[in-house]
């Protein structure tokens, strides 16, 4: 009478350990998928904000049409990019980043735009979209480290993969990211 | 001669070391419990049920007054500080450096609060990130730019992020429950003292002497000790909360570049006081001078800002630097 009853206390405590590796898996997973979205939402987030920055500086900066249209193909780029892969989306994303790094060069010689509250509240919140950018990719690596090492480590590598479970891959910057995008301000 | 680390063997190491700090109060606790069971019970067989008895007792009353500091506890704090709470509107760049946070940790947005004084400090509270505050002052947002005022609020939000609020609690309870129990145990021995010497068994009666003893001994002991340890864990989650603000800011040059400033502003916070001073960013109490040692609740700058330096391999400060700090040069 007893061996059997330790035997079904053994497969149970055996179930509950399973369910309690599976339901890890599956919140680490989801939670990779949550930072991901996270970062779309920030380079929306980015492109919202440019076409009200592009009218700002419009009316004082006729010389400088250059730059203007500059930033907005990259942006319209930018947003065609989000539906070609994360690649072309990083990419496309990083000569938008580029144009706008030009732009406020170019506010620096207008010491009226500079002043002007508007372009100073755009520029703090474009500054803040950047950083969240980054700071989106950086927590989505780190959701990506939690998850693989859950994947990886013992006694989890045993069944994560009958159970469905594969490896995800960091948001790594392009090779071709590292160089500064060159902009025409001509 | 520099030293190189990562902030996640940091993060570990104060991690293990707090939780070791935690353990050795259990086991100081569970020791004191057995003694003054042992003591009052003696002879009547039911020692260890005595001994359990008390530690119940006592970590009852502690926690229950703990877990309603719990759930008050950072209305009180945050009224008690003169903190206003702010809009996106009212503070553009704290907010949005405050957001940039709480997207890097993964963490809702905390609520977050200005308090109107010259010296620069930081605190946060709040049982969960879900539950959560920041609070800056005036004088802070003057002083530091934006890459300081990050780290600082990196540190902050890590308190949360990291439980500390909780953590610390919890060690408060087993702490303040020492101190009940020896408060009970030196009454009773004052009031019953010769009484179970009377009732010994045979032979027993040395023993139920020593354990007496030893009980008075371990009460005196548990105030000085308890306060040490909590100081301890205090100085650990520090350390912590520096190394989980580089986690999120992957800069560990804004922090040290914010702490050498809050270490060479001498003006003291008017808000602060002895029950608040450990959720700020530096002591408020005391700063470059005289707060290093076993009873502060935070580490001494210098040793934070070397520690950050050897996450990048720069060398430790030196003395000069060190003067420097402290305004002597």
């Amino acid at each position: 009478m007893l061996v059997p009853i330790i035997i079904i206390v053994v497969l149970v405590v055996l179930v509950l350990f399973l369910v309690g590796i599976y339901n890890g898996l599956v919140t680490k997973r989801n939670r990779v998928d949550e930072a991901n979205s996270q970062i779309q939402v920030q380079l929306k987030r980015r492109h919202d904000l440019i076409p009200n920055l592009v009218n700002a500086v419009k009316g004082y900066m006729d010389f400088e049409k250059g730059v203007l249209v500059q930033v907005t193909e990259a942006r319209g780029n930018a947003i065609s990019a989000g539906s070609q892969g994360p690649a072309a989306q990083a990419q496309a994303e990083n000569v938008l980043t580029g144009a706008l790094k030009s732009l406020f060069a170019v506010v620096e010689n207008y010491p009226q735009l500079k002043a002007n509250e508007n372009v100073m509240s755009l520029q703090e919140q474009l500054t803040t979209t950047e950083n969240q950018i980054s700071f989106a990719r950086q927590h989505y690596n780190a959701s990506v480290l939690e998850f693989n090492n859950s994947l990886q480590v013992f006694p989890n590598v045993l069944i994560a993969g009958p159970m469905g479970f594969t490896k995800r891959e960091f948001f790594e910057a392009e090779p071709e990211a590292a160089e500064v995008p060159v902009v025409n301000l001509g | 001669m520099s030293v190189t680390t990562t902030f996640y063997s940091e993060e570990s190491a104060n991690r293990r070391n707090s939780l070791f700090l935690a353990l050795v109060v259990i086991a100081f606790l569970a020791a004191f419990g057995f003694v003054i069971g042992f003591s009052i019970g003696y002879g009547s067989g039911d020692e260890v049920a005595f001994g359990i008895g008390a530690l119940v007792i006592a970590v009852g009353i502690g926690t229950i007054s703990a877990l309603f500091s719990y759930y008050s506890g950072d209305k009180l704090v945050l009224s008690s500080s003169h903190a206003k709470e702010i809009s996106p509107q009212q503070a553009p760049a704290l907010y949005d450096v405050v957001n940039e946070m709480a997207i890097a940790a993964g963490v809702p947005m905390p609520k977050v609060y200005i308090i109107e004084d010259p010296s620069p400090n930081a605190f946060a509270t709040g049982r969960d990130p879900q539950h959560s505050s920041v609070a800056v002052t005036t004088g802070l947002l003057q002083k530091m730019n934006r890459e300081e005022l990050q780290g600082v609020l990196g540190h902050e939000m890590s308190h949360v992020r990291n439980y500390d609020i909780r953590f610390t609690l919890i060690v408060g309870v087993m702490v303040g429950s020492m101190a009940l129990l020896a408060g009970l145990f030196l009454r009773y021995t004052f009031f019953f003292g010769g009484g179970r010497r009377g009732n010994n068994r045979e032979g027993g009666g040395g023993l139920a002497i020593v354990m007496l003893l030893l009980g008075v001994v371990m009460s005196v002991v548990s105030y000085f000790f308890g306060a040490l340890v909590q100081m301890a864990v205090s100085r650990q989650r520090e350390y912590l909360a520096d190394a989980s603000s580089v986690e999120l800011t992957r800069n560990p040059h804004g922090l040290e570049s914010a702490l050498a400033k809050l270490a060479s502003d001498n003006e003291p916070l008017h808000s602060a006081n002895g029950a608040t001073q450990h959720l700020y960013i530096v002591n408020p109490l005391k700063k470059l001078g005289g707060g290093s040692n076993l009873f502060s609740t935070h580490p001494p700058i210098v040793d934070r800002i070397n520690r950050l330096r050897a996450l990048t391999g720069d060398p430790p400060m030196n003395t000069s630097e060190v003067r420097q700090l402290s305004g002597l040069e």
